[in-house]
Order: C-alpha cells, then structure tokens, then sequence
C-alpha cells in the first residue's frame, strides 16, 4: 500500500536512469545512511562495533571488489586474499615511510598499488578461461602471501613478523592505531564504503559495466561487437584488486589492529567468494548482503547454544559450527542459486502488489 | 648482477652435474611425490569428467574417508573388514551426495555447483572430526617406512608401494573406462549430457557410480597420504596441492592427472633443492602454481586436456 510508485511521471531521461528510480526508495536507503552514520556510534557498544559492524563494512567493501570482477566481468578469481595483503602491506610501507601523509591518502594509494598487482596477476586471464583461471589467481594467493612472509623488508624489519597499524589523525582525530576508539574506526569504515559503493555502482551502470557484463555473457560476441576483450578484462581486474587493497588496509588498520600474512590466506578467499555468490553475483547490494550473513552466521552460531541453555564442550561446538556453515551454504544455493539480492528483490515486487495481488 | 645470474643460470646445473646420485634420489623423490599428487587429482577428474562438477570436496573426502578407516581399525576392526567397512561409507556418502546436493542443483551454473562443493568441504571437515575426533592419528596398514638403496639411490618403501598403487590404480581406471559397459556410459555422459539421457543412460545412477569412485579413490589417497604424514585435518589441503596438477594435465583426462603430477613433483622437488635456497626457501606452496600457469599461456586447455573450440 505504502510501497507505490503511482503518480510519480519520470520526465526525463535523468530521472528515468537513475539508482532509486522510485521516490520511497530513495527516502529509505537516504534515512537508512542516515541512520547508520548516526545510531551505532551513540547506541552500539563496543561488542558490536568491533566484532558484528566493522568487519561487515570492511568485508563488504572487498564483496564489492570481487563481483565487479566475478559477478560483473565474469572472471573467476581466487585471488582476493593475495590483493587484500597487497592493499595492507603497501598501506603500513607508505605510512610508516611517510608519517605525516593523510591516512585516507594512504588508503586509496595503497588500493592503486594492489590495484597495479591485480593487474600484472590479470594477464593470464586473457588466454585462460573458467576454473583453469581461477586455479591461475590461486597462483597469485599464494605467491604474494609468500613473499610477504619471506621478505623482511615489508615488515620493516620486525621480529615479529607482523604490521602493527600505528596512530594516525585526520584533522585532530585519531583514526587508526590502538589510540583510535571503536565509534571513530566505524564511522571511518561506513564512509569509505559509502563512497566506493557509490562509485562502483555507478560504474557498472554506465560504459565500462556495460562492456563487462558483455564480456562476461559471450566474450566473443563482445569482441565483435567492438568491445576490447584486452582492455576490459584488465581494467575489472584493476578496479577490484583496487577495492580488495583498500579493504585489505581497513581490515589491518581499522579492525584487526596488527596481523601477519595468515590473516590473509586462501580461506579468506574463499570467504569473500561465499559472500558474493550468496549475495548475488552481479550486484551491489548482494555484496552488503553477503558480507552480513557470513558475517552474521558464525557469531549467531556461537551464541545459539548458550542462548538455550545448552553448554557443549569447545571443539564439539566447533565442529558443529563448520557443519551448519556448510550446510547453510548448501541449502541458500539450492533455495536461491540467485542469492540474496534475488529474494530482496522478489519481496519488492511482492510488496508493490501487496494487500491486493491479483 | 652477474652473482646472481650465475646462481640462477649456471649453479644449480653444475649442482646437477657435479653429483649425479643425489640429483637422481631428488628426481625420485619427485616422481614419487608426484604420484601422490596424481592420486588426488584423480578424483578431482573422475567428477569433473561425468559430471562437469569441479568437486572442491575431494580433500575433504580423502580427509574422511581416512578418519573412517583409522577410526574403525582403533576400534579393532580387522584390516580387510575396516577396508570394506569405508568403501561402504564413501559409497553411501555418495548417494547422500547425489540424493540432497547435486539432484536439487542439476542444470545450475558450474559456479554455483563449485560454491556448493566448498560447503561440503566444510560440512565433511566439521562431521568427521565430530564423530571420529581431531587428534592426529597414526595410520599403519602394514606397509613399513623403511628406506633401501639401489645403485646408489635412497628409496622409501612407503613411497615405492604408493607409485605401485597408483600405477595399478590408474590402469584399473583406464580398463573400467574402455571396457566396460558401465566406463561407455560414463564417457557418453561426459560428452554430453542431453544426447546420454536421450538414448537411455540414467544419469542420476551415473553420477553416483562416479561419486562412489571417486570415494573409492579418495579412500585409497587417504590410506597413502594418511600413512606418510598421519591422518589430521590438514590431510584435506592435499586438494590445494592438486590443483595445479589438475590445470597442467586437463580437468578431463585421467592420463593427464599422472602425467601432471609427475611434473609438478619432480619440478617441486627439484626447484626447492637447486634454486630455492636463493629466494629463502619455501617455494613449495607457489612454485607448482606458477609452473602450471606457464604452461597454460601455451595450452590454455592443460596438457591432455579437451580442444576448447569457441563458438559464438
């Protein structure tokens, strides 16, 4: 009844393109932003900033990345735990390097940087298609996660072996380092992602996503049509390696605080795929979906006993942890092989005609 | 500059050259864990063969099929019975397979059939260490890690038997699939899936037999895996290591899982020992990767691997 987009006359051609073409929805997802830059900062404690929103921000941002280049291009890739190191190891190099550079300068450099490997490790995509392709970008998970265990140099020199994210302030703020409250490093997170969601669904909106989706539907085809198979499979393997180093740094400097290569190996990969293909390959959205509920999933796992009463020992709750994930898995691909961007978008369609389906 | 040179382009092959008998026992080691390899990506190939499945899970089943063996021969199961005892549980994993995963995602993209292996990696990880528990476990059928010397080369026992197991592996395959009825069914599926079900193959019982034998084979890479390095979860990260392989060989054909694990063995091996210590060592974990992707700029299709012909 509320959800009616009757009397609202598209009169141009701005109006009839753009994102929210309905006015509700741009009323939602414009108080939604809102909303979330205002209300976890004051009502959230620190639990659900650090452990439930951050990581869903930053694990979205890298979602993003990895559909523009599966979903949109059509380039399988498991390489976004290799381009994500790149993104933090290039992040802790140019700040420790340069001290007094502007954080969020640091962060977007440090993507380019990611985004310049993502492109070396984009080359064999160009004669190899599909699952060869995708075992190819395993190539690059592990090459990069050895060489940053192996060389000393990107470490600087640590004993220890791991990037420590140092204090950093953004006009008197502290936004990075142990110094930098939980609030401060959400609000930091939710509106980089913001900005590069913006970005990238404008992207694939205009000529560059059109040349994408045509290589990833026939790339043949494409190619005759003029579409430049060179050109744009490098340029989605740049853009998302861009945003996978960029979430790599936030995850370093943002969540974790200090990590080593392990935090970056092929199971965060696999994580990141699993939030794309259950979100829905090929859009936006998804990515934000996915990344809640592989966020989500594991942390209602881990409380669901407790909650009931029930208290198993710890590697049995472990075990079962692994099982239900998979299972899930198993069961959203049979139930929605679309992902979850589908079902939201099968309950809009109902809402239009809800109370009175035909 | 010309240091380095020499150490990349001359010093390993002087090292080569200079002791013959230690490059052999390096080659061999190679070959033979090269075979190992080859054991895994067996099953790999089998799946993707009949059923264009790129089955992720094929560690996770050498991981079980493993702990089901070790767990039934703890609990004083006779060897030959705790044999039959898993090839029976692999065989009805595979029906369970069939019956709630692949038959409710039949005709899906292959990407979404390859997410839904990786939730069985998960669920199969999680379920057998629940029932069989996580400890390493040591594993002994009877074959003793000896080590003897021929002509001047060191050569594990273990590692000989595993070479003759696959080997006798392997030509088993190759006469199940020219010679039998079923093995005519099963190329007729993997050519194509429509034209098999038109003239009557069940291609649901198709997919099961290939699942079973993939488990059987999973069973047989457990038993060898198991025996070398104890059976423990990271028994199921062997499929990482047969995944360049499986690109270097050809995702469809059994001749090329062989033949790429050998490769990728003998070039692991003797990468490590003559040019890793240059880059610091533990090359291991990339260099087969790299290898294979070399090989793929030629041969995009792997070795052995179907011509892609591309229509539009």
């Amino acid at each position: 009844m509320i959800y009616r987009e009757a009397g609202q006359f598209k009169t141009s051609y701005a109006s009839d393109q753009a994102i929210f073409p309905i006015a509700q929805d741009r009323w939602f997802v414009g108080l939604a932003t809102v909303a979330a830059f205002v209300v976890p900062p004051l009502a959230a404690n620190e639990y659900w900033l650090q452990a439930v929103l951050i990581p869903f921000l930053i694990y979205s941002l890298a979602a993003i990345g990895l559909n523009l280049l599966t979903g949109y291009a059509g380039q399988l890739s498991l390489g976004t735990g290799g381009f994500m190191a790149v993104g933090a190891y290039a992040a802790f190099k140019l700040t420790t390097a340069f001290p007094p550079l502007n954080i969020i300068v640091v962060f977007v450099l440090s993507g380019l940087v990611a985004a310049s490997v993502g492109l070396v490790f984009g080359i064999p995509s160009l004669r190899i298609k599909g699952f060869y392709l995708a075992v190819a970008t395993l190539a690059a998970q592990f090459f990069l996660v050895w060489l940053f265990n192996k060389v000393p140099w990107f470490v600087n020199y640590a004993s220890s072996g791991t990037i420590t994210a140092p204090n950093r302030a953004v006009f008197g703020v502290i936004l990075t380092g142990p110094n930098a409250t939980a609030p401060v490093r959400y609000v930091t997170a939710l509106a980089l992602v913001v900005v590069f969601a913006l970005l990238a669904k404008n992207l694939v909106r205009g000529r560059v996503g059109r040349s994408w989706m045509a290589i990833r539907d026939r790339d043949i085809a494409a190619e005759i049509i003029g579409v430049r198979p060179l050109r744009t499979k490098l340029l989605a393997f740049g853009i998302s390696s861009f945003y996978c180093g960029v979430a790599g740094a936030e995850l370093v400097f943002l969540y974790f605080g200090s990590a080593e290569t392990l935090a970056f190996d092929v199971t965060l990969s696999f994580l990141v795929l699993f939030m794309v293909i259950i979100g829905g390959l090929g859009s936006i959205l998804g990515s934000f979906l996915g990344a809640a509920f592989i966020v989500l999933v594991p942390i209602l796992l881990t409380n669901a006993p407790q909650t009931v009463g029930l208290h198993l020992p710890v590697a049995l709750q472990k075990q079962i942890e692994l099982m239900v994930f998979g299972g899930l898995i198993i069961f959203f691909l049979i139930v929605e092989p679309l992902g979850l961007a589908r079902l939201w978008q099968i309950s809009k369609e109902k809402l239009r005609l809800w109370p009175f389906p035909h | 500059m010309t240091e380095l040179l020499y150490g990349v382009a001359v010093a390993p092959f002087k090292d080569m050259v200079g002791s013959p008998a230690f490059f052999v026992e390096v080659l061999t080691g190679g070959v033979f864990a090269g075979l190992m390899y080859s054991l895994v990506a067996l099953g790999f190939v089998l799946i993707f063969k009949a059923s264009g499945v790129f089955n992720f899970a094929q560690g996770a089943m050498v991981l079980f099929a493993a702990l089901t063996l070790v767990g039934l021969l703890e609990r004083g199961v006779p060897v030959v019975a705790a044999l039959l005892g898993t090839t029976a549980v692999m065989i009805a994993l595979a029906w369970i397979i069939e019956r709630l995963v692949l038959r409710p995602l039949v005709n899906q993209e292959h990407i979404i059939l390859f997410m839904a292996t990786i939730g069985l990696t998960f669920f199969l990880e999680g379920f057998g260490e629940m029932v069989w528990g996580a400890n390493v476990k040591k594993l002994d059928i009877g074959i003793p890690d000896r080590s003897f010397i021929v002509a001047g080369v060191q050569i594990n026992e273990l590692e000989l038997s595993a070479a003759v197991t696959a080997a006798i592996l392997v030509a088993v395959l190759a006469v199940f699939f020219h010679r039998t009825r079923v093995g005519r069914a099963l190329r007729a599926v993997a050519d194509d899936h429509e034209a098999a079900l038109s003239i009557g193959i069940p291609l649901k019982t198709i997919w099961m037999i290939v699942w079973s034998v993939a488990g059987i084979v999973a069973i047989v890479a457990g038993i060898m895996w198991g025996a070398k390095s104890g059976v423990q979860f990271s028994l199921s990260l062997v499929a990482l290591k047969a995944l360049p392989v499986l690109i270097l060989g050809g995702f469809t054909s059994v001749p090329g899982a062989v033949v790429g694990g050998l490769i990728i063995g003998v070039g692991e091996k003797v990468g490590e020992v003559y040019w890793g210590p240059l880059v610091g060592g533990a090359i291991e974990n990339w260099f087969a990767y790299v290898v294979a992707l070399a090989f793929l700029l030629v041969r995009p299709q792997g070795l052995f691997g179907e011509r892609i012909i591309e229509r539009v």
